[in-house]
């Protein structure tokens, strides 16, 4: 296509979106809302995806030890530990260590537990050498003596798919609603817009311009409509993630997990976004010129 | 050069249209296309740009083979015919240059040769002096001169005009008239539907008269006294 008609039909675009002013409004909001809902619904997912991996990946297994136990007892067991064929390292944290990393996390309201009121239990951090072999590591490690509990990443990364499954399946429906939602405002728009350049249509037609430079500004219509839609939920999306990630980052740094940095989710999400956008206007612009552009 | 053979067409009604039409024209021909309201003769005009498809038999314009043309060749076909209609589908928010501009954009023409092909069809129809003025502002016959002037801003070999005097004055027609006579001399062919009697009468053409979806006459110089 030459870089003129591409003006001429840019040019064309735009004037319909003026001339429908309401109805392209209605259209550009309907994706805004859209678009916004789809970008936090990504980001928590991605996100979830993102911890649960590095909790599945997650060498570690925490050995909590009982609380009665004597200094012999427990480098016994660190030994024991060591002799395990799948574990390299065996590191000691004194539950005055374990306090000190809950209040880094949780505030200086949890120094009330220091000393004696302390709950926590001294704990031996046995990293594997796989991540598949935290599980009968764990397992073994509970059978051991002086043993109170041994947990892994493994099981609290299932825990966590399996309490966001049912969030994903809902946000994905209600997402794909608003979607049909959109994608209808913006092919009656388009539907409005065919109508109101029949004769011009008419006119193309007839002296010979073929379909796709006739289909070309309306489809650009529709994918303008999805474009400005998406402007607003990437703009809000884009700061708001940045909030929420400054303001939980020492939570999570001190679980040892981090959520995606705003830099590697927010470009590729704001692309998608936009993308989703586009696709949505072309495919309603589409549906019209599929009933009503008759060529 | 426009053959036709065994052309029939039937709507999705079931209502027969034409029937068994076999009609030759050569390029250079003036020919009227004469017959009652509902005879027939816009389906006949309607399936030589493709507006509509025969139901069977052969078309054959230039090298374009009707009945097998694909849909997105139809746009080539239409570059070598200029249609013209009673209500002269002017665009009404473009001027006089606009609206015959348009019609070599959208085909996407050079600019430069869309200016240079406006100015001499505008001299042809004699509207040079009003290139920037809306079709509102002119008189019937002026506008159905833009239309013309549009019609043949492509260079077709092929003029359509389907009743372009419906809407005129006598005077204006015969005007009208002259002009088609002038685009046909310099070798297009023109294929004008009508009711008009007198320009046929006083301007004489071959002739096809359509009756009830049959060609009942083809003269090469006829009239409408003839008819009957």
């Amino acid at each position: 296509m030459k870089a003129s008609t591409f003006k001429r039909h840019v040019t064309d675009s735009f004037r319909s979106l003026k001339r429908n002013g309401g109805m392209s409004v209605a259209a550009i909001v309907s994706v805004t809302v859209t678009l916004l809902l789809v970008g936090i619904f990504l980001a928590l997912i991605f996100n979830v995806n993102h911890v649960s991996r590095e909790v599945e990946n997650d060498v570690r297994v925490r050995v909590m030890i009982d609380q009665k136990t004597t200094k012999a007892q427990r480098s016994t067991l660190a030994d024991e530990l060591k002799d395990m064929s799948a574990v390299s390292t065996v590191t000691y944290s004194s539950r005055q260590q374990e306090l000190d990393k809950v209040v880094g996390s949780y505030g200086s309201a949890f120094r009330m537990f220091g000393g004696d009121s302390n709950p926590l239990n001294d704990v031996f951090i046995v990293k594997t050498k796989t991540p598949q072999a935290t599980e009968k590591v764990a397992k073994a490690a509970q059978k051991l003596d002086h043993v109170a509990d041994a947990s892994y990443g493994g099981a609290n990364a299932r825990n966590l798919f399996k309490a966001t499954d049912s969030l994903r399946q809902w946000g994905l429906g209600f997402s794909v609603l608003l979607l049909l939602v959109a994608v209808f405002l913006i092919s009656n728009t388009v539907r409005i817009t065919i109508l109101s350049r029949r004769t011009e249509i008419g006119i193309m037609r007839l002296v010979g311009a073929t379909n796709s430079y006739i289909r070309w500004p309306f489809l650009l219509e529709g994918a303008w409509t999805g474009l400005f839609g998406a402007i607003l939920p990437i703009v809000i999306v884009d700061i708001g993630y940045a909030v929420i990630y400054g303001a939980s980052a020492n939570t999570f740094a001190s679980a040892g997990y981090a959520l995606l940095s705003p830099a590697s989710l927010l470009v590729g999400m704001d692309f998608l976004l936009a993308i989703i956008g586009i696709v949505i206007g072309a495919v309603g612009a589409a549906i019209s010129m599929g009933r009503f552009l008759k060529i | 050069m426009i053959r036709m053979v065994d052309v029939s067409k039937v709507y999705d009604n079931n209502v027969t249209a034409l029937e068994n039409v076999n009609v030759e024209i050569n390029q250079g021909d003036f020919v009227y296309v004469v017959g009652p309201s509902g005879a027939g003769k816009s389906t006949f005009i309607k399936l030589l740009y493709r507006e509509l498809k025969a139901t069977t038999g052969l078309i054959m314009i230039d090298d374009f083979d009707l009945p097998q043309l694909k849909d997105r060749e139809v746009p080539y076909l239409r570059r070598r015919i200029g249609v013209v209609f009673q209500d002269f589908k002017l665009l009404s928010r473009l001027t006089v240059a606009e609206n015959i501009a348009y019609a070599m954009e959208v085909i996407e023409t050079d600019p430069e040769e869309i200016k240079q092909r406006v100015t001499q069809v505008l001299q042809e129809v004699g509207l040079a002096d009003k290139a920037d003025r809306f079709p509102n502002e002119l008189s019937g016959g002026e506008q159905q001169r833009v239309a013309i002037a549009r019609a043949i801003a492509n260079n077709p070999h092929i003029l359509i005009a389907d009743e372009p005097t419906g809407n005129l004055d006598p005077n204006t027609s015969e005007e009208i008239m002259a002009l088609l006579e002038t685009i046909n001399s310099k070798g297009t062919t023109v294929i004008m539907a009508t009711h008009n009697d007198q320009l046929v009468n006083s301007h004489v053409h071959r002739l096809l008269e359509i009756n009830n979806g049959d060609i009942v006459r083809d003269e090469k110089e006829g009239t409408y006294a003839n008819e009957g």
